[in-house]
């Protein structure tokens, strides 16, 4: 009798939670794959009557299909999509402002800066130097500490990064050392890096990569990547330069004219908790809520001072004439080699 | 078996011989009965032209329209042009697309014009197993080979020696890339052209004493003339639109396919992306048009009264295909070879210890096993619905009385997918099944969208392997239908599709493979519920799980093996039990 009692109840609650687990909604992201199942689940432990449907893909595809797809949008929230991306959405009016709970516990670098912002910041994921230590060493290369040192003649035809025409991380190096030497000496020290260049790429964690199989020495790409090949093994060094490094930040925002308001919200609601902060933080070294951030294996502990002042605005509005700028300078040139 | 018959020989393409009416004299019911079948077969290719517009011609017209419109959506007339071409590096970027192309189709349209010699034309063993291997590209994700080209001639390559200092990052890694992949497509067509070859031919140039080597210039080449200039066509347009080989082995070699993804996915310009595919529509546009100049004087080589052709035994002639065959197979298993080792590496090039950890994929993330049934569930879905609707309207297009602008519309609609490449096709299927006035709106996101652009995205291929099938039938097939009043219907089913079985089997393999290894186009379809294993691939190769994702790509090319196991297996029964009635022992 007690056991059927139990049993009972038991149907009672599971009925109750199916009735509630009647919302789903369709997230799309461009956080890894590996950390998908994570944070779906971290939230569901909360909030278990909201299921994640994720749409995963990288930056330049998602970014590109929810623009694709915005006379009849599918996505309830994106969760995990860098700033700049959302600044496009946002100014097609694609995106609802919402300002969630605990905003105010925000660093104002990590949110849309409207009062009611359309985005709110989760991580930052920042530039970084990938050195092969086993290459460095055979080719008898120094190790760098600085940009500067890459355009010394001892790294030429050692050195990849990716294109900015083709990835956001390439332009957000680009973009940072403009506004870290000012405009002249900028274009002066690219002018000088592209000599040592060996190829640019079509993808950012690509550099990275090719400098973790030995198929280059040094790769220009971002701190994450350079982590997790380390983890796996690579022979890698992660070089932080020294005058400052270029970021972004991933962040989450619900995209207008979906029917789920309600659950859109929670969900946002939590990615900017305590909690959320310090699951973030398990993989990235700056979280969007000072004072939470612990230090990650394989990042510098004072990651946060290594930063620059980022002005976005000043990207967003220059970005096409300085993408323009950089193919005239290295587009036409590369086969002349 | 065959009795020789010189009279006749110059009358098998005659085409007095394909008119009924030169035979008996129809009567007037008869006659009323045929121009309503006229009616009812224009018509069903009128509903396979809707179809294809709808498929093709809709949604390229919806991205393809924001070419000579600003970000805002108005109309701005040919600036966009203006602007990219004055951009500079285009002139490079052109030139450097027509020379990679042109440089890849003679390699591939030779190498794979020497296989299906050999295959056909001498008495090699093991032809079966032969044409298994030859076909190993298709089935393999297009990752696979950037994977093992790096592997064998990068910086870490075991063969980096043999590019003496060359670097196979630019256009000797585009070519190799290039060559693999198409390869097995423009085989297809040239084994499809080669394949039911008339054995009076080759009886008379034996008769009339003519050196094996005249025979080949004189007999083979002009039998084989229309595949060589589909397979040509087929190649060149392939690698032009191709920006897969180039984005991830091309360095910074810049071509045209490269600029459309820098300008959509890189900048979220798809105005300028619609600009440079239009560009890219011209080389293909032109090589259309030469394609349809010379299939004008193609006609039947395979008539009702022709002979399957049996190579004699010539040992020095097989010796001589065994060494054509050489240089494309070790190839082949070189790349396929240093893949499925890489599959098995801990950590290259540093950790070279083997394990079997990289295939356990329940515990990885990105996809895994249910990623793989969805790929199964849309391949066998592609290759259902498409090998029905692309031979069935060939079927139409060849062997039914058309208008003839209605069959050069049908063969423009065909073609058109060829050359556009999968990000554009991708990218119109959002605008255009994405419209909230799009009736069918709903079936965005499901496996069935993912399902539509694969046919459509492999639609070309498919319908030239078909046509060149059906062309090679004698059309008497019909006239003599029709003299004993059987309908074309009962033709088709009794007479035609028996003997098109290989080419069916060919095209329903075709469409599998692919619709298992397409990347490019469905990568902006798919939705929580339909992930697919070849971009489960992708993403783990760009999160740096290198081993992991060739051992995925393995599996997919391993199922695909299977596929065509099955489908060779088929074949040498439908071989079989047609030989028989081919080789006409009444």
């Amino acid at each position: 009798m007690k056991h059927l009692k139990k049993a009972l109840a038991l149907t009672v609650l599971m009925v109750a939670v199916n009735a509630n687990a009647q919302t789903e909604l369709t997230v799309y992201t461009a956080v890894e794959a590996e950390d998908l199942k994570k944070y779906a689940a971290r939230f569901n432990e909360d909030h278990p009557d909201i299921k994640v449907n994720w749409v995963r893909d990288s930056t330049g595809v998602i970014t590109a299909r929810l623009l694709a797809e915005k006379d009849n949008p599918r996505a309830d929230v994106v969760w995990g999509l860098a700033g700049t991306s959302l600044l496009l959405l946002k100014n097609e009016g694609m995106l609802t402002p919402y300002a969630p709970k605990g905003l105010e516990k925000l660093s104002l670098k990590f949110r849309d800066r409207d009062e009611t912002p359309s985005w709110v910041g989760m991580d930052a994921w920042m530039a970084a130097v990938c050195v092969n230590t086993i290459e460095a060493e055979k080719h008898n290369l120094p190790m760098p500490t600085s940009w500067q040192d890459l355009t010394k003649p001892v790294y030429q035809g050692h050195v990849v990064m990716p294109n900015p025409n083709s990835s956001g991380t390439g332009f957000l190096d680009v973009s940072a050392w403009l506004q870290l030497m000012g405009e002249d000496k900028g274009w002066e020290f690219m002018d000088g890096l592209h000599q040592n260049i060996s190829r640019y790429t079509h993808s950012g964690s690509k550099p990275c990569k090719m400098a973790a199989s030995g198929e280059t020495t040094i790769g220009v790409s971002f701190a994450f990547r350079g982590a997790r090949l380390k983890e796996q093994g690579a022979p890698l060094e992660v070089v932080f330069p020294s005058e400052g490094l270029g970021w972004e930040v991933e962040a989450t925002a619900i995209v207008d004219g979906t029917d789920k308001v309600e659950a859109a919200q929670t969900l946002v609601d939590w990615s900017i908790t305590r909690q959320a902060m310090e699951m973030y933080n398990e993989g990235y070294a700056i979280v969007a809520m000072p004072g939470v951030a612990q230090p990650v294996k394989h990042f510098p502990a004072n990651a946060e001072e290594l930063i620059i002042d980022n002005d976005f605005g000043w990207a967003a509005s220059n970005r096409e004439a300085i993408l323009t700028e950089w193919a005239r300078r290295y587009d036409g040139k590369s086969e002349a080699k | 078996m065959s009795v020789f018959d010189p009279g006749k020989s110059s009358m098998i393409d005659s085409p007095s011989f394909s008119t009924p009416a030169t035979r008996n004299w129809p009567t007037l019911a008869e006659l009323r009965r045929r121009l309503t079948d006229r009616w009812v077969f224009a018509l069903l290719l009128v509903i396979g032209c809707v179809v294809l517009t709808l498929l093709v011609l809709a949604p390229l017209y919806t991205l393809l329209s924001k070419s000579v419109e600003n970000k805002a959506g108005e109309f701005v007339g040919l600036e966009n042009f203006a602007h990219y071409l004055s951009s500079g590096g285009i002139e490079s970027a052109f030139f450097n697309s027509l020379w990679v192309a042109g440089l890849s189709t003679v390699i591939v349209v030779s190498l794979a014009f020497m296989a299906a010699w050999a295959l056909t034309r001498t008495r090699l063993p093991f032809t079966g197993w032969l044409r298994g291997v030859l076909v190993l590209p298709i089935l393999a994700p297009s990752l696979l080979p950037a994977i093992s080209l790096v592997y064998l001639f990068g910086n870490q390559g075991v063969l980096k020696s043999w590019l003496f200092g060359a670097e196979i990052y630019g256009p000797i890694g585009i070519i190799m890339g290039s060559c693999f992949w198409t390869f097995p497509h423009a085989l297809m067509i040239l084994l499809t052209a080669m394949d039911n070859a008339d054995g009076r031919h080759y009886e008379a140039a034996t008769a009339l004493k003519a050196s094996p080597w005249r025979t080949f210039w004189t007999v083979t080449v002009p039998g084989a003339r229309y595949g060589l200039v589909s397979a040509g066509f087929v190649v060149f347009t392939l690698v032009i639109t191709d920006f897969g080989v180039p984005k991830v082995i091309g360095g910074q070699f810049d071509v045209l396919a490269t600029d459309i993804y820098k300008q959509v996915i890189g900048q979220q310009k798809f105005e300028m992306g619609a600009v440079v595919s239009v560009l890219l529509l011209l080389p293909a546009m032109l090589a259309f048009i030469a394609d349809r100049y010379v299939q004008r004087k193609q006609s039947a080589s395979f008539t009702a009264r022709s002979v399957p052709y049996r190579p004699r035994q010539d040992r020095m002639r097989d010796a001589i295909g065994a060494l054509m065959l050489t240089p494309t197979v070790v190839f082949i298993f070189a790349i396929i070879g240093m893949a499925i080792y890489a599959s098995f590496v801990t950590f290259w090039p540093y950790n070279l210890q083997l394990s079997l950890n990289n295939y356990q994929f329940g515990r990885m993330d990105g996809g895994g096993w249910g990623a793989y049934i969805n790929s199964l569930k849309m391949a066998l879905g592609t290759m259902l619905i498409g090998t029905g609707l692309v031979f069935f309207n060939a079927w139409l297009m060849e062997r039914t009385p058309q208008p003839k602008l209605l069959t050069g519309v049908f063969q423009f609609l065909s073609l058109l997918p060829l050359a556009v490449p999968g990000l554009v096709l991708g990218l119109s299927y959002i605008f255009f099944f994405n419209h909230p006035d799009n009736p069918i709106n709903g079936i965005y996101g499901t496996l069935f969208i993912l399902i539509l652009c694969t046919i459509t995205h492999f639609y070309a291929v498919s319908h030239l392997t078909a046509v060149t099938a059906l062309k090679q039938l004698d059309q008497e097939f019909e006239a003599v239908g029709e003299s004993l009043n059987a309908s074309r219907w009962r033709v088709l089913f009794t007479v035609t599709l028996p003997l098109c079985l290989p080419a069916i089997l060919d095209v329903a393999l075709y469409l599998f493979v692919n619709a298992m290894t397409t990347v490019s186009a469905v990568v902006f379809l798919y939705g929580h519920d339909s992930q697919l294993a070849s971009v489960a691939v992708l993403n783990m190769d760009e999160a740096g799980d290198i081993a992991p994702a060739a051992a995925m790509a393995i599996l997919i090319t391993a199922t695909c093996a299977v596929a065509k196991l099955i489908q060779g297996v088929l074949r040498f029964w439908v071989d079989r039990s047609t030989r028989a009635w081919r080789q006409g022992m009444e």
